[in-house]
């Protein structure tokens, strides 16, 4: 948080000429505190929650039928529970990338999208943490997984990434939480000072746990959101790159390979952050927030998505190429068989999300180009949904023995589950952006007063 | 922890008149002097006395707590329910790493928020300051500073003075 100014030419502004801390004030609290666009709210919400319906539904089926219900079996035991969760926790990574590591590396521009990426981010790794438990199989006895002090003498395998998991992604989910719950503190506060009803006053009193700005408090309070920021950084490369090793350490063809946590780490941020342009670009249409979220901000999203794109890229040719280069037969066929195997519409198709679609951003004005962009976030998250399926099933399907070769469709209630999550997702962001400040208001403010980063 | 409430509250409309009243309060030997602003600013926070924060030290040894606990749960864990895959080592410290840094992450973050609330006494609704009506604004777009009623009181006037022609200055109410 510290205030170095660099000594750069002047640029376009990150926030719109005449925003003061008064006008950031009025236009970002009046959004929890007044709920304008009713209308949409309530259209966007219903719509979500009918999703989230469907994976009630889905969950209750499970639960009273078991996972049979879904596609899963020999040899594919790993289908769309575990494409999703990876999937999900990738998009949450790009939350914690914006509000930790730029935070570090002084890119201001993060301020204006900090504050709802996080939130992103904490109902991504929601929607994720629930396909472990349901491909359970008996989702009751989840806790087995926790290490404790049981009458049966068990303790977990810690050598297994599986286990690691467990910890990575509760320990992901809880700092995300305080760190988001931190930096809302004293946006709570200013929502308690303007709000227009008792019981709103003293919901987001409560909430605010009495903060008062005091500067005493502020010092504690930044050095303790600074270190935050500094332990999330390595934990979010941690957190992807046992997700990669949950594959790299077995031994099938194609996930046994030491390319995956990297390559695992710049696609879950990749992910993200064509997730974070789906979110914002509708947003600040809809909430008038194209002075917070300025089209030079929409432009440096899709620079870095553009830069991961190229990462992954890498990781395509780096899987390929030590296919061929190992000379061992099966790598080789898993190579052929993603090519021009069953599941090679699903390959080229995220060929094309993935490395082609995202090379329209060279163009400087296709980047600063709402609609464009949002069309290509969508094309990378399809894309990118697609990699984890075609990673997770093409090298199951086939492995070593022909004999035990199998296909694997999803079922009714694979993508029932799947669709629920997003109706989850949807319907979280929705309730986050009715009743808490979906840009932060204090860092805003600083901005406004100080023209930082202009 | 002495309360500092009671005292002159002073309103500014920015930051700088605020600046200059700390830098006299200061050259004139008031210690007791609480400042409250809008978001957080290190030239304020320089000019405002008060000890550095210790908040790190806090997360590091919650860290080490941490680091140290959860490699003696994994080698307990081992010692205790002996895997052997493969004839691998029973105890194979490399496969302890990601635990163990995920519960040093851990360990450090939850004490990071518990040592925030305990060095500033929060959860706290009720303080005096927040008796004055003007003291909404501390949280939106105005900076306050108080003096304490012991150092402020002695010599009102000077006081007085020294907060300077832009504030607006009133008693807090206890």
């Amino acid at each position: 948080m510290s205030t170095v100014e660099p000594s750069a030419p002047p640029r376009e502004p990150l926030l719109a000429e005449g925003e003061t801390p008064e006008t950031v004030n009025r236009t970002l609290g009046q959004i929890p505190l007044e709920h304008p666009n009713a209308r949409f709210w309530w259209l966007g919400f219903a719509a979500a929650f009918l999703f989230v319906l469907s994976l009630v539904a889905s969950i209750g089926w499970l639960f009273l039928r078991g996972v049979g219900i879904w596609g899963v079996n020999i040899p594919v035991a790993w289908g769309f529970a575990i494409t999703n969760f990876v999937w999900w926790i990738g998009i949450g990574h790009a939350g914690t990338f914006i509000s930790a590591i730029l935070l570090l590396l002084h890119q201001h521009w993060r301020t204006s999208i900090n504050r709802f990426t996080e939130a992103m981010t904490l109902f991504a790794v929601a929607c994720a943490g629930l396909f472990p438990l349901l491909h359970l199989g008996r989702p009751q006895y989840f806790y087995w997984l926790l290490p404790y002090p049981d009458t049966m003498g068990l303790w977990p395998q810690f050598r297994s990434p599986l286990v690691w998991d467990v910890f990575a992604v509760s320990t992901y989910a809880t700092v995300s939480l305080v760190f988001w719950y931190v930096g809302l503190i004293p946006d709570l506060a200013t929502l308690r000072d303007r709000a227009p009803t008792l019981a709103k006053r003293r919901i987001y009193g409560l909430l605010s746990l009495g903060w008062r700005g005091d500067m005493r408090h502020w010092r504690h309070y930044e050095k303790l959101y600074v270190l935050l920021a500094g332990l999330a950084t390595p934990l979010v490369v941690s957190v992807h790159s046992i997700v990669g090793l949950d594959f790299a350490v077995a031994q099938l063809p194609g996930w046994h390979s030491t390319i995956f946590p990297p390559y695992f780490v710049a696609g879950a941020i990749f992910s993200g952050f064509a997730m974070v342009l789906t979110l914002t670009i509708p947003l600040r249409a809809v909430y008038g927030l194209k002075s917070y979220i300025t089209d030079r901000h929409l432009e440096l999203m899709g620079k870095v998505l553009m830069a991961t794109g190229w990462m992954v890229a890498y990781g395509y040719f780096s899987e390929f190429f030590m296919s061929w280069y190992s000379n061992d037969t099966f790598e080789r066929y898993l190579s052929v068989n993603r090519l021009a195997g069953p599941y090679a519409p699903a390959f080229w198709t995220l060929v094309f999300c993935n490395i082609l679609v995202p090379q329209l951003l060279w163009v400087k004005s296709w980047r600063r180009n709402p609609a464009l962009l949002w069309s290509v976030s969508i094309l990378v998250n399809i894309g990118m949904w697609l990699e984890r399926y075609v990673i997770v099933v093409t090298s199951l399907h086939r492995d070593f023995l022909p004999s035990s070769w199998g296909m694997f469709h999803g079922t009714f209630w694979d993508w029932s589950t799947l669709l629920g999550t997003f109706g989850l997702f949807g319907s979280l962001l929705f309730l986050f952006i009715r009743y808490l400040p979906a840009i932060s208001l204090a860092e805003m403010r600083r901005m406004a007063a100080k023209k930082e980063g202009a | 922890m002495s309360d500092h409430a009671q005292g002159l509250l002073a309103m500014y409309e920015s930051a700088e008149p605020l600046k200059a009243a700390l830098r006299r309060f200061r050259a004139a030997g008031f210690g007791r002097l609480q400042v409250y602003s809008p978001y957080s600013d290190d030239e304020i926070d320089e000019l405002t006395p008060g000890r550095p924060t210790r908040i790190g030290w806090v997360l590091f040894a919650a860290g080490i707590v941490g680091a140290v606990s959860a490699y003696l749960l994994q080698w307990y864990a081992c010692r205790n329910y002996t895997l052997n895959v493969g004839g691998r080592p029973i105890h194979s410290w490399p496969s302890y790493i990601p635990v163990t840094f995920e519960l040093t992450v851990l360990s450090a973050a939850l004490a990071g928020l518990a040592a925030l609330l305990w060095f500033c006494r929060l959860p706290r609704l009720d303080h005096p300051v927040f008796n004055d009506p003007r003291f909404l604004r501390a949280s939106q777009d105005r900076f306050f500073l108080c003096v304490d009623a012991d150092e402020a009181l002695t010599d009102r006037q000077r006081t007085l003075e020294l907060f300077g022609p832009e504030a607006d200055v009133r008693e807090v109410p206890s």
